[in-house]
C-alpha cells in the first residue's frame, strides 16, 4: 500500500514536467509585464502562487495596473475562471472515495486546465498521491517562472524562450491525438470544439468573446454532442 | 493602479470558490446517463478548444507554430510519451524560428 502510494506521486511527478515546461514561458511573460505596469516583485511572484491560472491572472493584473475596483476585479477573475467549475464538477467524480474531505479541498487549489486534463483521461480512480504529484511541479515552475520574469533575469535565449510556448500545446495534442486514434467519439468532440473556438476566433462580430467564454461554450456544445451521439454506458465509465 | 494586496486576496478567493465549491458540494456519484457521458467527453473538448487556434500563436511566429505543431501531431500519432512530444514540438519550432 505504502509502496502503491509512492509510485502514484512519482506518477503524477512525471506527469508533471512537460506541464510545467509549458507553464515557464507563460509565467515569464507574467512576471515581465506585472513589474512593467508597476506592480512590485513580490505581489507578482504571490499572485502566481495564490491564484495558479493563466488567462485568470493576466486580465487581474491589468485591471490592477489600470486601477479598477476590487468589484471589477473580482468579478472579471469569476468569468474569465468560471471554466474551473466545469473541470471541479468532473473531477469531483474522479477523486476516489477514500480521499478524506479536506485533502479534496487542498487538491482543488490545483485544478488548472492542463493538470485537468492530464487527470481527467487517466484510467480509474484519482489518488491524492497521483494529484499531489501532479500539481508540485507545475506549481513550482508557474512560480519560478514568475519570479524570473518579474526579476528579468531569464536565463533562457528569447528564441528558445518564445519556442516552449509551443509545449502546452503538444502536451494537448499528446493526450487527443491517441484517444481520437481509438474513438470516433473523442475524435467528433475534439473537432466539435476545435471548430467552435476557431469560429470564435475568427468570424467578425462574434471575435470579441474574452477566451474564458469561447472555452466553455466550445466545452459544453461539444460535449453535449458527444453525449447525445455516442452516450456511454454504466459500465464503461471509469 | 489600484491596492496590489487587497485586489491579489480578492482574485485569489474569487478563483478557490469556483475551483472548491462543486467538490464540496457533489457528495457521491451523479447518476444521469447524459452527465456521465458530459463529463467523459469534457477533456477532448476542452483540449480541443484550447489547442486550436491557440496553438497558431504560441511561438511568435506561425509557421514555427504549424511546423512544430505538426510534429507534435506526428509523434502523439506514433504514440509518444507526453514529454517527448512536447519537446520534439519545442524543439522542432525552435530551429524553424533559427533558420527564419
Amino acid at each position: 500500500m505504502k509502496m502503491h502510494t509512492k509510485d502514484d506521486f512519482y506518477k503524477g511527478l512525471k506527469h508533471g514536467i512537460p506541464i510545467a515546461l509549458g507553464y515557464i514561458p507563460v509565467s515569464f511573460t507574467f512576471g515581465l509585464m506585472a513589474v512593467k505596469g508597476g506592480i512590485p516583485v513580490v505581489a507578482a511572484i504571490l499572485i502566481s502562487m495564490t491564484n495558479l491560472t493563466s488567462a485568470g491572472q493576466f486580465a487581474g493584473m491589468n485591471l490592477i495596473i489600470e486601477g479598477a475596483s476590487l468589484i471589477e476585479i473580482a468579478l472579471t477573475t469569476f468569468i474569465v475562471n468560471l471554466r474551473y467549475m466545469l473541470m471541479s464538477i468532473s473531477l469531483s467524480q474522479k477523486l476516489s472515495n477514500k480521499i478524506p474531505d479536506f485533502k479534496k479541498y487542498i487538491l482543488a487549489f490545483g485544478i488548472t486546465d492542463e493538470i485537468f486534463a492530464i487527470s481527467a483521461v487517466q484510467p480509474g480512480e484519482l489518488t491524492s498521491s497521483y494529484m499531489a504529484g501532479l500539481i508540485t511541479i507545475p506549481y513550482i515552475g508557474w512560480a519560478l517562472g514568475t519570479a524570473m520574469g518579474a526579476l528579468t533575469s531569464s536565463l533562457l535565449p528569447p528564441t528558445l524562450q518564445s519556442a516552449m510556448g509551443i509545449a502546452l500545446y503538444c502536451m494537448f495534442i499528446a493526450i487527443v491525438v491517441p484517444a481520437a486514434k481509438e474513438s470516433k467519439a473523442a475524435l467528433v468532440v475534439a473537432l466539435t470544439a476545435i471548430t467552435i473556438s476557431s469560429a470564435f476566433t475568427w468570424i467578425p462580430y462574434i471575435n470579441s468573446l474574452s477566451t474564458g467564454w469561447v472555452i466553455i461554450i466550445a466545452t459544453i456544445v461539444a460535449s453535449s454532442i458527444g453525449a447525445v451521439i455516442f452516450p456511454r454506458e454504466e459500465d464503461e465509465y471509469e | 493602479m489600484s491596492n496590489v494586496y487587497p485586489a491579489l486576496i480578492v482574485m485569489a478567493l474569487v478563483t478557490y470558490m469556483i475551483r472548491v465549491l462543486p467538490i464540496i458540494l457533489i457528495k457521491g456519484k451523479l447518476k444521469s446517463k447524459f452527465v456521465k457521458s458530459f463529463l467523459y467527453y469534457m477533456p477532448y473538448a476542452v483540449l480541443g478548444a484550447m489547442t486550436f487556434p491557440g496553438i497558431l500563436y504560441s511561438t511568435g511566429n506561425i509557421l514555427a507554430s504549424v511546423l512544430g505543431g505538426a510534429f507534435a501531431l506526428f509523434l502523439a500519432y506514433h504514440n509518444q510519451e507526453m514529454i517527448k512530444v512536447a519537446i520534439g514540438g519545442i524543439l522542432a519550432a525552435y530551429i524553424c524560428q533559427l533558420l527564419l
